[in-house]
């Protein structure tokens, strides 16, 4: 079953009626399956957040369909199940907290839709330890680092029980270590819960996680395909204003300077990568 | 900026901590009334004794209670001038006189006992903000009340937004902390000049901060929509207020105190 379709969808901040409106969203068809990691790459303003926003009914399509697990997004009478169903972290950690006590803020969720008091608290402990936070249960959220703070996001969507978790930028404002804690734990969500992930990012290097990466220019869809065939055409990405990674650009010179290593995330795992490719070379 | 104590929850276990919130709300309540029925040195030091009394279960550090009195040393300063120089009762009790200004022993006494019951007020409020996290404080909130709920009192709407202004509350210093900075790096002055020229340069900090924070309140508006968040309807609570020995016995304190201010009234006034 499709998770996420959307079929000619354009969207605009401006009035419809606006004869040189500019378009957030631009007839983009997209179609995730249930349980894939797909990433959106995009420079600023491409257009990546306001697709997420249509996703959750947030924001409403002037043109097109977008169906979320069978639901019609433009349903209003739908837009609560939708809601259920998607879940969004955002960027900023600080302005997605309601609540001052860690535990308390992942229960608004579950108590917005009316889950029981009981299935509420195994839900927050389910939800803590999906993103390694037991022990914070009845800290302070203000006292959190900002990868602690974005982790409890997650765990507040989690909450939920969504289908579909879309991360808008959500590791924009972390400092490397707090990125890599998300992406940890979003891997992990992926691979072992099989949570469908969105994961809209700047970040090239993050899309390597994804099964499938798609860029965004101007509010159109303009390349489609593995992480590894995007990374391939480099100087095409430059156009959007996307850079390789540092450690993505050099596994690109190993690559056209004749050793095969593959496009990885860190200086440890291409140093691994190296070696193994000397190894294979020297028998 | 980070000594502002009031309104920030201290994380510890305590005989007050796990008071129920409604009944922290009326004893405070209680106290309040207590405080300004005592009229006498007798009485507040009955209010003094129940007020540490309090302190010392509640665990949290004396440091940090008295700190939350800074927030109104203005107003404390204003009051005591007032009362020393202008409070007179007899005419025969004078110490000292200057033109308009005089100073007796019953004016110093007079600005001591209003001195002490501002302070002690403050101080107790603060203890009810240490103990009781925003949530279960507007849960107590809404308890109480939900009588209202029957004229069509928006009483859920109203407890959720007290409990996200309580939130935000750090958050927005950390950022007043941040633009100041900002500012500074400018070479902005906050510190010297005249009284007008200080209230000027808090301009360039008051604006950016109410801007952000317009900023903030729409993101959150989006984050809460996109957790399905639908007014009270369907809603249901994680933390159920419950009633315990405890609180019986916190009312029989708070009981003794007003029973004591009451009893001591007889002494006469300050």
């Amino acid at each position: 079953m499709k998770a996420v379709e959307f079929e000619n969808v354009s969207f605009s901040y401006q009035r419809e009626d606006d004869e040189n409106r500019k378009f957030a969203v631009k007839n983009v068809n997209l179609s995730v399956e249930e349980g894939e990691f797909v990433a959106v790459l995009g420079h600023n303003g491409s257009g990546k957040s306001t697709l997420a926003r249509l996703a959750n009914a947030l924001l409403q399509a002037q043109e097109g369909k977008i169906i979320v697990m069978g639901m019609d997004v433009s349903d209003p009478a739908m837009q609560f199940e939708v809601r259920k169903n998607v879940g969004i972290v955002f960027q900023n950690p600080d302005n997605q907290t309601v609540a001052s006590i860690v535990e308390d803020d992942i229960a608004f969720g579950p108590e917005n839709i009316g889950v029981p008091r009981e299935e509420i608290g195994r839900r927050i402990e389910k939800a803590l330890s999906d993103v390694g936070m037991t022990q914070y249960r009845d800290r302070m959220t203000s006292a959190l680092s900002g990868g602690q703070k974005q982790r409890v996001a997650i765990a507040g969507v989690l909450a939920i029980n969504p289908k579909v978790m879309i991360l808008d930028e959500s590791t924009a404002m972390l400092d490397p270590k707090g990125r890599r804690e998300i992406m940890q734990v979003v891997k992990r969500l992926n691979r072992e819960e099989g949570m469908t992930i969105l994961l809209i990012t700047h970040f090239m290097e993050e899309a390597l996680l994804a099964d499938r990466a798609i860029v965004m220019n101007r509010g159109e869809i303009v390349m489609q395909g593995t992480p590894d065939e995007i990374f391939e055409r480099h100087e095409e990405l430059e156009t959007y204003n996307l850079t390789l990674p540092g450690i993505g650009a050099l596994c690109k010179k190993l690559q056209d300077g004749g050793m095969p290593v593959p496009y990885v995330l860190t200086p440890e795992e291409l140093a691994e990568e190296i070696a193994k490719c000397v190894f294979r070379q020297n028998g | 900026m980070k000594d502002i104590a009031f309104g920030q929850y201290y994380p510890v276990s305590s005989f007050v901590h796990k008071l129920d919130p409604r009944f922290k709300i009326v004893a405070l309540i209680t106290y309040i009334v207590a405080i300004f029925l005592a009229n006498n040195y007798y009485g507040m030091a009955v209010c003094a004794l129940g007020f540490f009394l309090i302190v010392l279960c509640s665990r949290v550090p004396f440091k940090k209670v008295f700190r939350s009195v800074k927030g109104i040393f203005v107003l404390l300063i204003f009051t005591a001038v007032l009362q020393i120089f202008f409070y007179q009762e007899s005419e025969n009790a004078k110490v000292w006189q200057w033109w308009i200004f005089t100073v007796s022993d019953e004016s110093l006494l007079h600005a001591g006992f209003l001195v002490l019951r501002l302070a002690l007020l403050v101080m107790v409020a603060s203890i009810l903000t240490f103990t009781t996290t925003p949530v279960a404080l507007t849960d107590g909130l809404e308890s109480l009340l939900y009588p209202l709920k029957l004229i069509r009192f928006p009483v859920h709407e109203l407890a959720l937004i007290m409990s996200i202004a309580l939130r935000f509350i750090p958050t927005l210093m950390e950022e007043t902390e941040r633009i100041m900075n900002a500012q500074k790096a400018r070479g902005a002055d906050f510190e010297s000049g005249s009284l007008l020229s200080r209230a000027k340069a808090v301009i360039p900090i008051l604006i950016p901060l109410l801007i952000s924070s317009f900023r903030r309140a729409e993101e959150l508006g989006d984050a809460m929509d996109a957790r399905c968040y639908a007014g009270s309807k369907v809603r249901t609570k994680y933390k159920k207020l419950k009633f315990s020995w405890r609180d019986l016995v916190g009312l029989l304190v708070i009981a003794a105190i007003v029973v004591g201010v009451v009893f001591l009234k007889r002494f006469g006034a300050v």
